[in-house]
């Protein structure tokens, strides 16, 4: 196999679909292992779907690849595969198998060259109402909530965070690394705030009127600063 | 027209779900409806107490949902109004002796023959909550004016939106004016601009509540309570009148020190 070695992630209704091709399988569990160890807050708790191409894989090339998601609390539940012995294996490993995974519920970009930050922030996911404390969204690419995000809600995505309403919970943007992940609310007063590696919190001082504000990493930390047209 | 089942939750204990189930039956049947309060709360069992009817339970909701007797045997007719009923939790089981489909057959038993079925949810958000919240057409949500009792209530509300139930409607129990007055406590709005949800009540900090908890005589009973009234309130509420919410922040320090000279001069 001469191609270099494609990791992309994805999100489908049952959660993330991760794509592995090209180079050695374990070139390509090498570069997913990368991938979980910038983006652990990301997949923590998450389960995950392998789309493995036309490999053949054995059970422990499989359990290879479950031991790793779980070091890193991600469960794997499928296989994607058009190679009936991945697939067959895949199954007595208590794995679904080929599942439909035409159900996504955001617009998926396609998949773009080696542009690996354009890939892991495409596709948006709209959430259509105010997330309340103990539910959460997690998501590869940007997150827009119509609503207000309250304290004990959390709000992980690889991309950019835009919040139409208040922002009282945990955010995280840029989970994978992405420094200039931008988070923006029309009142912006989170638990916490965490662009890429970078971590905030509100300033402890009584509550002035609020104003939008965008936050981004300058020079190694975070800043909120007054969100209007430049 | 079909009954109508009220569940009472919260999600953190202690903020007064038992209390305002007790007062709110009370208050419902005071209204000359029918009326049965359902303790969903089985293993620790408290509405019965609250109601003073804990010597007349012989049957209770899991010997009805085991088949040891029928609805009718384990229902408690209160002892002051005549068409208000209580139908106790068991002391001796737990969560799992009743299912939410269980809770949703009792209650379509109880809905021909009552116009009100308000039931008392267990605190938490595991398997006493869904099976208080099963059969529910409507939701009320009692927090106090503090934030951990009421992040518990936004989680619950959440729970609830996801499942569709609904409509929501909240009552903040045990508001003391004086600390609100000094900053100490959450007040009313910052409450409801939180929760953003459908207020239906606020109940004062009463003092009497609990000597009449624990006479097994609800509040709603006695004339001159700012609680009782406001659980009164609530009733009418929620029979689609329209109340307006009582000042609260009122008497300044003033007008009750006059008032406990008057009351002194008695």
């Amino acid at each position: 196999m001469g191609q270099p070695v494609d990791v992309t992630i994805k999100g489908i209704r049952q959660g993330l679909l991760i794509r592995l091709r090209g180079g050695t399988w374990d070139a390509q569990l090498a570069q997913l292992a990368e991938r979980l160890r910038i983006g652990a807050s990301f997949f923590k708790g998450g389960q995950v779907a392998l789309d493995v191409g036309d490999q053949a894989l054995a059970q422990n090339d499989l359990q290879a690849a479950r031991d790793l998601l779980s070091t890193y609390e991600v469960t794997l539940w499928a296989i994607v595969s058009p190679n009936d012995d991945t697939t067959l294996v895949a199954a007595r490993m208590g794995l679904t198998v080929n599942m439909d995974v035409g159900e996504r519920v955001e617009a998926v970009a396609p998949p773009t060259d080696d542009d690996e930050v354009e890939d892991l922030s495409s596709g948006v996911l709209v959430i259509d109402r105010t997330l309340r404390s103990g539910q959460k969204a997690h998501h590869p690419g940007h997150v827009i909530v119509f609503g207000d995000v309250h304290s004990g809600a959390e709000v992980i995505a690889g991309g950019h965070v835009v919040v139409w309403g208040s922002l009282r919970g945990v955010v995280h943007a840029g989970a994978f690394g992405d420094e200039g992940a931008r988070v923006c609310a029309l009142d912006l007063s989170p638990t916490q705030l965490r662009i890429a590696g970078h971590i905030a919190r509100s300033p402890d001082d009584k509550r002035r009127r609020p104003v939008p504000e965008m936050a981004q990493v300058r020079s190694h930390r975070i800043e909120a600063v007054p969100w209007k047209k430049n | 027209m079909p009954g109508k089942v009220v569940t009472i939750t919260s999600g953190k204990g202690g903020v007064g779900k038992t209390t305002a189930t007790a007062n709110l039956g009370v208050a419902l049947a005071m209204e000359n409806l029918k009326v049965v309060v359902l303790d969903a709360d089985i293993g620790l069992r408290n509405l019965d107490m609250m109601m003073g009817l804990e010597n007349r339970i012989v049957y209770d909701l899991v010997d009805v949902v085991e088949g040891r007797c029928r609805l009718r045997q384990a229902m408690v007719r209160d002892k002051r109004l005549p068409e208000l009923y209580l139908l106790p939790a068991a002391q001796t089981r737990d969560k799992t002796a009743v299912s939410p489909s269980n809770m949703i057959d009792i209650c379509n038993q109880l809905r021909d023959t009552t116009d009100f079925i308000v039931v008392d949810s267990p605190a938490g958000i595991e398997r006493g909550f869904q099976n208080a919240v099963a059969a529910a057409d409507e939701v009320i949500i009692v927090t106090n004016p503090e934030v951990a009792a009421v992040r518990d209530a936004d989680r619950v509300i959440g729970l609830l939106e996801a499942e569709e139930k609904g409509p929501i409607h909240l009552v903040i129990n045990r508001v003391k004016p004086d600390m609100v007055r000094r900053g100490d406590m959450l007040d009313t709005s910052a409450v409801i601009e939180l929760l953003a949800i459908d207020l239906i009540g606020i109940i004062p900090e009463d003092e009497s509540i609990v000597g009449a908890a624990n006479r097994g005589q609800p509040i709603v009973l006695s004339n001159n309570s700012q609680a009782g009234l406001a659980f009164r309130n609530i009733a009418r509420r929620l029979l689609g009148h329209s109340v307006p919410f009582a000042p609260l922040e009122k008497p300044g320090l003033f007008q009750r020190f006059i008032k406990l000279v008057r009351s002194e001069g008695e």
